[in-house]
């Protein structure tokens, strides 16, 4: 268990640093004092019942969302006091794919270029199609896509500037095999590359797959914070049986 | 430079969609049209009533249509949680305003640009040689009304009743605003001497600047959360 904040992996600074974190909305809860601390280069899996807290620590974390008490830091910055210098190293996958409908595919890719602010749009945008194999469809109106075609242009929007650390809301929701493939593909190359992950998700085996380090997150509580290396797949579904069993007990 | 990038990108955004769907254009022109049309019912043809109440009812109809294409421009950044979308980029919150305004500013100016040759229709009036003077007016008090109506329905996006808490703060807030172009109107429907529109154009000036002022310096404060 590291639940107590630690410097992150080699003494290195944590890319994600959060302490006693406390979020509440009105009279419920929904975080209540998360300590936790993510390394350099790590994926941490952060597994938890609906209603854990999940998405509201990624608000958090990408500065969507103020907490009630308590601090998190992201590449070492204040995400409250430099919200902007911060929205230039991470890159967020959401559970809404936030594009727009009206947009082709590649509008919604050059948009995000200039908003980003990045050079050789065309260039960048042409390339990261490729990648995710919507090269062809790029030109039609994302209202036209499937679900499984908005995600995979998600992810190309992901991709477009590399970001040193990832916040992913149930990124694997409505992909296809192959897309989940490129997926974990670009998390691990992105992992060599140094880029830091925060993925939330329901899916026990692909986050056991890819992370590093697993944590369960229960009424706003992180209860289990394990690496990858102390805990097999089947005592990790054992863990997440408990507390999700004390969660319908609760 | 990437400033004044994102500012156009936002409002291109808005405007190609806008163009692409027309939802919020048609839904605006078809509401102006009903107003003035019942009103001329109303009217009933009376030159004498219709002297004295159409640069109000023209406002009436301009209000009502720019709340509506206001609360769907909102709308539409909220689908698909894409206005998170939009404050997760690296991009000042000053851009996104702008930008949001931009977009706002010209969907309703062409909605009002649309209303005239329709207003002057039912209501039996030659607005062509008019039409510069009008212009005048029309365009500061838009201006002005898109900017405290872009801020306050992008303040509003994340409450429930959206929709019934936007023309609530926004009307209050930009009465004296819409009153002085009830009025700089009035004296160009009456063929009156500019000059008299004058005090109603400044004061139109002041309002826009603080209503954009206003709007840059809290915009980041307000889209938190």
């Amino acid at each position: 268990m590291r639940t107590d904040g630690a410097a992150g992996l080699h003494g290195v600074a944590p890319a994600v640093e959060t302490r006693g974190l406390v979020k509440w909305f009105g009279a419920h809860p929904a975080l209540r004092g998360i300590n936790l601390s993510v390394a350099k280069g790590e994926i941490l899996a952060l597994f938890g019942p609906n209603g854990a807290g999940k998405s509201t620590l990624l608000r958090i974390l990408a500065g969507l969302m103020r907490p009630t008490a308590g601090s998190a830091q992201v590449a070492g910055l204040d995400v409250g006091r430099d919200g902007d210098s911060v929205r230039r190293v991470i890159g967020v996958l959401a559970s809404g794919h936030q594009l727009y409908e009206a947009l082709t595919g590649r509008e919604n890719l050059l948009f995000a270029a200039t908003m980003l602010g990045l050079d050789r749009h065309a260039e960048r945008v042409a390339k990261v199609l490729e990648k995710v194999g919507l090269e062809k469809a790029a030109e039609g109106r994302v209202r036209t896509f499937s679900s499984g075609m908005k995600r995979r242009l998600a992810l190309a929007k992901l991709m477009l500037h590399e970001p040193k650390i990832m916040l992913l809301d149930e990124p694997f929701t409505n992909l296809d095999l192959q897309a989940t493939k490129l997926l974990e593909e670009f998390l691990m190359t992105s992992k060599i590359t140094g880029a830091t992950t925060v993925l939330a998700t329901h899916n026990l085996a692909i986050g056991f797959a890819l992370a590093d380090r697993m944590a369960i997150l229960r009424q706003g509580r992180l209860v289990f914070d394990a690496r990858r290396d102390d805990v097999s797949l089947e005592s990790l579904r054992s863990q997440f049986a408990l507390h999700g069993e004390l969660w319908e007990v609760e | 430079m990437t400033f004044a990038r994102r500012v156009l990108a936002i409002a291109w955004k808005d405007l190609v969609a806008e163009w692409r769907d027309r939802e919020s254009i048609t839904a605006m022109c078809f509401f102006a049209f009903l107003v003035l049309f019942l009103f001329s019912f109303a009217l009933n043809g009376d030159q004498t009533l219709i002297r004295g109440a159409s640069s109000g009812l023209l406002w009436l109809a301009f209000a009502f249509t720019g709340v509506l294409g206001l609360a769907r421009s909102v709308q539409s950044e909220l689908a698909n949680d894409c206005l998170d979308g939009l404050l997760l980029y690296p991009a000042e919150r000053e851009a996104i305003y702008l930008g949001k305004l931009l977009g706002n500013f010209s969907v309703i100016l062409l909605v009002e640009l649309i209303s005239f040759p329709i207003f002057a229709i039912l209501y039996n009036m030659d607005l062509w040689p008019q039409l510069p003077k009008l212009l005048l007016i029309t365009v500061p008090a838009t201006l002005g009304f898109a900017a405290a109506g872009t801020l306050l329905s992008t303040m509003t996006a994340g409450l429930r009743a959206r929709e019934a808490m936007l023309p609530f703060l926004l009307f209050p807030m930009t009465i004296p605003l819409i009153l002085a172009a009830v009025r700089g109107t009035e004296v160009v429907l009456r063929h009156e001497s500019f000059e008299l529109a004058m005090p109603w154009l400044k004061l139109m000036a002041a309002f826009d600047l603080l209503f954009l002022v206003g709007s840059l310096l809290t915009f980041e404060f307000l889209v938190e959360e």
